[in-house]
């Protein structure tokens, strides 16, 4: 009886696998190239991470991204999970002007932001953001992380369940910003005002010029002022702000399941001591 | 036979008797479960009834510890968040414009704070006023020590400042907010449930039994208070 | 002294207060603890049990993913961000709930698949069979809203697509359309009674499953060989034997639910439904969630327009069949044998059926330009054949050879 489901399922998938993909026309995926799979130190069951990296990339986001891209569901008392105490936190706000009001006398006024306000955005508005940007809005960088997963063809779709990968973004956002000078053979003709990069999700070019290149900004900790230096420390900072609780996470899951562990374990014991009798008494 | 009722078998005791095998069981007609464990061990029923029991108890109390791990969370979600925690909390006001007989509010931690700026003839009476006759004699003032006698002065700005009333404009009987200028001290009235406050805020009449209560403030100018 | 129906006793004077006045510790006792259960079930019996355990666990966190969530067109998206970043034990519930859904459907699967191998479909289980599918209907419903209610990119283009599968319909089409959505388009008045219809929508899954439990308790449980049991040997309690078989199980499921919920919670969505809704926009891949998928590939199959039928109705058509077709199965199966177990020839066509859900599932993951869409005609087709052709008919080639009873198989065995 296998034998026939096996004989069955084996020709139908011969057959799909030989002749299934033809079609007229051919389909483009993208990204053209996929990520490749970086190691982070938030990788993994127990990854955690890095204070450091985190830090110097909020340097990169505020020196660099935040001209364009707003970082919206993120405030800034919530850089405390940085390391930074309260007096760097007051001061670092400070640098940021919030919309605020109305006043005594009913108009809108500008102030320093405080802790408790969110990163203010960059633009008014998606108009005046596009306005800006040759007709492409910058999107907000709070959940860039999550919504930029490559998905993984066959057979790591599955192994990925098992090696636990969970950092499809932070490859992506580490592939794009160092993929700029990759060329590939696909002769892809480029319209003013855009760049090409073969690991953009959305098309062959990306209407964001490259943003980062090395020694643009200064590393106080001493940290090699790469490119590829900063697009870690970015894509890394970019998790975070996707998933400032990951660790909290990770530190209860293993809880969960040593206690789910052991607790089968249990119920195993307890079950067969119940059937024991069962087992014993059925006999006849 | 012996049967349990469904509030036994949910305790840990009911768990014991229920697998202790009282209970009625049809795959052979005569014998329980329990006679029939026990007549094919011998000597050995002792320290088997021990395990099992230990085993059953262990069980127990780890699904009563993943259970009440389970439910903590459902309870602990409707506190309140980071955001509401986070408030920032000092303001500061022009205190400049508020001519005397007049009061202004701000909003400091989501609460209504009144600051009145006092006549003369209302110092005069809130000073000529005996703690006697007060039903709360504590001044309530964060800015000084717990046990201040609610006087005149305790409850104002200070020497020199004797005219500034800064306090959370809070009815302390159940939460209403008082009207100013109202009641029969002219101070605050409360049309909740008809607590009368004088002008420096003390509780006079009514079901409320404590003064109304002062932030903790200070002068950073002559015209500028910065309540923290 | 009043004297007690049934063979329930009140041991203390409080159970006996109480089921003197509303018997419900009789009900307790007669349904669940003296009931008794054919003594040969195996594991995959449990996942009725799981499934009520997950129905429990996605109301208790759907009435807290309530508490912090904002109906509001632009609000929706950020409350839910907002309590998953700063809400106690947001980061938590968010996930659990959401992950929550997709195990649901696993469980659903397999009691699914359980029930049809073995024939728990047939007489006199007919009703238990019919008021499953409704229960499954009313889930896939309840599950495609809630996702609706994230107001994601992908919820957005989910809504547009479902929406239009009404409207594709004769004479009725736009008016249903306009008076789902509430509006010329999806917006404000689709979100509010999405969020109505999604907060209520569970207690008729509750009432639902009462029913079908109550059913399956009145003509008793099927068991592994089919047969129907005999006497009462060929049968045990179902507290403690078959109850901790389920704790066993249940045990074991939250263990692959842990490992998700708390190490790959984006595992089973998508990424798009992270980037905010903006109606203007479609996202590029627009992919419903796994559990929807077969169906979603049988839309997708029909291409071509079959006489006065466009195929964007015919392709509707074809879903709301392959759903409907459930309803029939007790009476397309016209086997006398209940259990696949007996029944060599049906049980390579059933697992043939299992694969071609599979596959169909796997298609409607890939991109319509990727794979010629004969394959997902011949999926459909197969789908159709199994119970319109398949099940009626294969009894005639059968030969049928059963054992006498469920204890004669239990001997066997040992």
């Amino acid at each position: 009886m296998i034998n026939i489901i096996v004989y069955f399922t084996g020709m139908g998938l011969s057959i799909f696998w030989g002749t299934g993909f033809t079609k007229a026309e051919v389909s483009i995926h993208y990204p053209l190239v996929r990520p490749q799979q970086q190691k982070w130190s938030f990788s993994g069951p127990f990854g955690v991470y890095d204070r450091a990296q985190l830090q110097r990339g909020l340097k990169v986001y505020t020196e660099i991204c935040a001209t364009c891209h707003s970082l919206k569901f993120v405030a800034f008392h919530n850089l405390r999970a940085l390391n930074y105490d309260e007096q760097e936190i007051k001061s670092f706000s400070n640098q940021f002007a919030i919309k605020d009001g109305p006043n005594e006398e009913g108009n809108i006024f500008t102030r320093p932001a405080n802790p408790t306000d969110h990163f203010p955005a960059p633009f008014a508005n998606d108009i005046q953001a596009a306005f800006a940007n040759n007709g492409a809005i910058p999107s907000d960088l709070s959940l860039i992380a999550r919504a930029r997963a490559v998905p993984r063809p066959f057979p790591n779709c599955l192994t990925d369940i098992l090696k636990n990968y969970t950092t499809a973004g932070a490859d992506y956002i580490h592939a794009l910003l160092t993929g700029y000078e990759t060329t590939l053979s696909l002769e892809q003709k480029i319209s003013a005002g855009k760049w090409y990069n073969p690991f953009f999700i959305s098309g062959e070019s990306i209407a964001m010029a490259p943003p980062l290149y090395d020694g643009r900004i200064v590393y106080d900790d001493g940290s090699p002022q790469t490119r590829d230096q900063y697009a870690r420390d970015i894509a890394a900072f970019l998790t975070w702000t996707a998933d400032p609780h990951m660790e909290t996470r990770k530190k209860y899951g293993l809880r969960v399941i040593i206690f789910l562990t052991l607790y089968t374990g249990l119920i195993f014991f307890v079950k067969r001591r119940i059937w024991a009798d069962y087992d014993k008494g059925h006999r006849s | 036979m012996h049967m349990l009722s469904p509030l036994q078998t949910f305790t840990i005791e009911g768990l014991y008797s229920l697998f202790r095998g009282d209970r009625e069981v049809n795959w052979k007609d005569e014998d329980s479960i329990q006679d029939q464990f026990l007549s094919s061990v011998d000597g050995q029923a002792m320290s088997k009834q021990t395990r099992r029991d230990f085993l059953f108890l262990a069980t127990g109390v780890a699904s009563a510890v993943g259970v009440s791990g389970l439910v903590w969370p459902f309870i602990d979600q409707l506190r309140p968040d980071d955001d509401e925690r986070a408030v920032e909390s000092t303001i500061t006001v022009d205190i400049s414009s508020i001519e005397k007989g007049m009061t202004f509010t701000v909003k400091w931690r989501g609460k209504p704070v009144m600051i009145r700026n006092q006549t003369t003839e209302e110092i005069e009476e809130s000073r000529a006023t005996p703690l006697k006759a007060l039903k709360d004699h504590y001044a309530r003032n964060a800015n000084l020590p717990a046990d201040t006698p609610a006087t005149s002065l305790a409850r104002s700005a200070g020497k020199g400042r004797e005219n500034w009333i800064i306090l959370i404009n809070i009815c302390t009987h159940l939460g209403c907010i008082p009207h100013v200028c109202a009641g029969s001290y002219n101070g605050w009235f409360c049309s909740c449930h008809g607590s009368s406050y004088d002008t420096v805020g003390r509780i006079r009449s009514g079901p409320a039994s404590r003064n109304m209560a002062i932030p903790p403030y200070q002068f950073i100018s002559e015209k500028v208070i910065s309540i923290r | 002294m009043i004297k007690e129906k049934g063979t329930y006793r009140p041991k203390t004077r409080c159970s006996r207060f109480l089921n003197h006045r509303l018997p419900f510790p009789r009900l307790i006792h007669d349904s669940i603890i003296k009931y008794y259960v054919p003594k040969n079930l195996n594991y995959f019996y449990t996942f009725g049990c799981i499934l009520i355990l997950m129905l429990t666990s996605q109301i208790l966190t759907g009435i807290v993913m309530a508490m912090h969530y904002v109906p509001d067109v632009g609000s929706a998206f950020e409350s839910r961000e907002h309590f998953m970043r700063s809400g106690r034990y947001g980061w938590l519930f968010g996930p659990w709930h959401a992950v929550g859904s997709s195990f649901f459907f696993i469980a659903v699967y397999i009691h699914l698949a359980r029930s049809l191998y073995y024939g728990s479909h047939k007489s006199p289980r007919e009703i238990v069979w019919i008021l499953g599918v409704f229960i499954y209907l009313t889930m896939m419903a309840t599950a495609f809203i809630g996702h609706v209610l994230a107001w994601s990119m992908i919820s957005a283009a989910e809504v547009s697509i479902a929406a239009g599968l009404f409207r594709a319909m004769p004479l009725v089409g736009s008016w249903l359309y306009e008076t789902l959505l509430g509006g010329y388009s999806i917006g404000q008045p689709t979100l509010n009674r999405f969020y109505v219809v999604h907060s209520l929508l569970p207690f008729v899954l509750v009432f639902l499953i009462v029913l079908h439990i109550w059913a399956v308790h009145m003509v008793g449980q099927n068991n592994p060989t089919g047969l129907d049991v005999q006497s009462e040997r060929e049968t045990i309690p179902f507290v403690p034997y078959a109850a901790i078989k389920y704790v066993f199980t249940i045990s074991i499921f939250l263990i692959f639910f842990a490992w998700f919920l708390f190490y790959m919670p984006d595992y089973m969505s998508h990424a798009d439904h992270h980037i905010q809704a903006d109606i203007f926009r479609t996202p590029q891949h627009v992919v419903p969630e796994w559990y929807f998928l077969p169906f979603y590939t049988m839309l997708r199959a029909i291409t071509f327009d079959v006489g006065p039928l466009e195929s964007t109705l015919f392709g509707v058509m074809v879903l709301t069949g392959s759903l409907l077709i459930l309803l029939f199965v007790p009476w397309l199966d016209r086997s006398q044998v209940r259990s696949a177990r007996f029944r060599p020839l049906y049980r390579i066509c059933y697992w043939l059926f299992i694969v071609d859900v599979i596959f169909l599932g796997w298609l409607g993951s890939q991109s319509v330009n990727d794979v010629d869409v004969i394959w997902s005609q011949i999926g459909t087709a197969f789908y159709f054949i199994f119970f319109l052709i398949i099940m009626p008919y294969l009894p005639r080639f059968e030969k049928n050879w059963l054992p006498a009873s469920i204890e004669e198989v239990i001997h066997q065995k040992k």
